[in-house]
């Protein structure tokens, strides 16, 4: 399984990014290998307008099944992301990357 | 002659001041008052008469004809994100398009036509000798410049250099302000003497500067905060045209629809004071 999630920092311990469109960075969890990778999102600042497309783009290409983050998607991300099988997981705006993945796989966050 | 009314606080009187000037104006002269705050139009509150002209009002967005070998020129040649690809598919967010043409031009195969999208309607209404035309912003578009753009070309298309024309203009000192107020001959600009309406001041005088826009300040609500926005204008050579006093009453009739010039003779009298700095009196009335 492989989870995305948008985040603050590029570690276990960074905080969830509560937005999408906006986050600073997006890591993937690929439970398999076990291991977490970080890419940043930092150009998205320069972008005025469409923020959300571009960045649900972006996790379209590294092809995850879960996106795990806080507010969820907005309208134009959210067309974007019906065109995936991707799940988004919303809710876990203020938690650290570890805390969300279990909070997932308990059932305390879903979509 | 074109006179836009600007300021750079929302809610400091523009159109307390371009529904009373243009009425008063209309007494004696041909005029239009043309409403460009296409978000929230809300001149027509103080005009009665009758809608003489409506219009939709639409700017050119590209369509994705579903067929076409997806190279994405489309994506990198856009400035807007309003077309990316996704997967096998083109995907257009035309509240995010600026109608710049490039992707349709530019796709190698003709895979982005360009169809009409209704951005808002236009309306027009006569009220005694005045004329008013507004326009409105559909809901949920995002951008006010083509409509704005399209509003001012109907005015330059109907009514020629005989008539005074008043816009009254977005709030703010971004796109919409600018495109209301590129071509007017002069630019009035509604402030008041409180530190917000003097931070938004100046901003608005920078942006008036930098478009080589001839303009003077009318404070509103005068006699409340400070006199920071009068040694201001003093320092840095603005005229003022007109001091309207801050007066419940004025915030009574505006808040009943009504114009303000017709009950309270003090605003009057800084009406006619704007008027003939501006050069609009056609009688001269005893100073």
């Amino acid at each position: 399984m492989k989870y995305a999630f948008t985040a603050k920092g590029e570690s276990w311990d960074s905080e969830i990014d509560p937005r999408l469109g906006r986050t600073e960075f997006i890591l993937i969890y690929d439970d398999k290998k076990n291991e977490l990778s970080a890419y940043s999102n930092s150009e998205i600042t320069q972008q005025a307008h469409g923020a959300g497309p571009l960045t649900v783009q972006k996790i379209i290409d590294l092809n995850p099944d879960i996106l795990i983050t806080g507010n969820g998607p907005g309208k134009n991300a959210a067309e974007v992301m019906s065109t995936s099988e991707i799940k988004i997981i919303t809710g876990a705006g203020d938690m650290k990357i570890k805390e969300a993945l279990e909070a997932y796989k308990s059932d305390k966050i879903t979509g | 002659m074109k006179i836009a009314i600007a300021s750079g606080k929302g809610g400091t009187g523009k159109t307390t001041l371009a529904t009373s000037l243009s009425s008063h104006l209309s007494e004696t002269q041909d005029v239009v008052l043309v409403d460009l705050d296409v978000e929230e139009p809300n001149s027509r509150l103080f005009i009665r008469g009758d809608q003489t002209h409506s219009q939709s009002i639409c700017k050119q967005v590209p369509e994705w004809t579903g067929d076409c070998s997806l190279c994405g020129q489309c994506q990198e040649i856009c400035n807007f994100n309003a077309v990316i690809k996704v997967g096998t598919q083109i995907m257009l967010f035309p509240e995010l398009c600026h109608s710049c043409r490039a992707c349709s031009e530019l796709c190698p195969e003709s895979a982005l036509p360009l169809k009409p999208r209704k951005i808002g309607m236009l309306n027009q209404i006569q009220a005694g000798n005045l004329i008013f035309v507004e326009s409105r912003l559909e809901i949920g578009e995002q951008q006010a410049v083509p409509l704005i753009s399209q509003t001012k070309d109907y005015i330059d298309n109907h009514f020629d250099e005989s008539y005074i024309i008043i816009y009254d203009s977005p709030p703010g000192t971004s796109c919409p302000v600018i495109e209301a107020s590129k071509d007017a001959d002069f630019v009035i600009l509604v402030t008041e003497p409180t530190p917000f309406g003097l931070y938004d001041l100046k901003l608005a005088v920078e942006v008036m500067r930098k478009m080589k826009k001839d303009f003077g300040v009318v404070v509103n609500r005068d006699g409340l905060g400070n006199n920071d926005v009068l040694d201001y204008c003093d320092m840095e050579t603005i005229p003022v045209l007109a001091r309207i006093s801050n007066d419940r009453r004025i915030a009574e009739l505006y808040a009943a629809g009504e114009l303000i010039f017709s009950t309270i003779p003090e605003f009057k009298e800084q009406l006619l004071l704007l008027e003939r700095s501006l050069e609009l009196s056609t009688v001269v009335d005893p100073v």
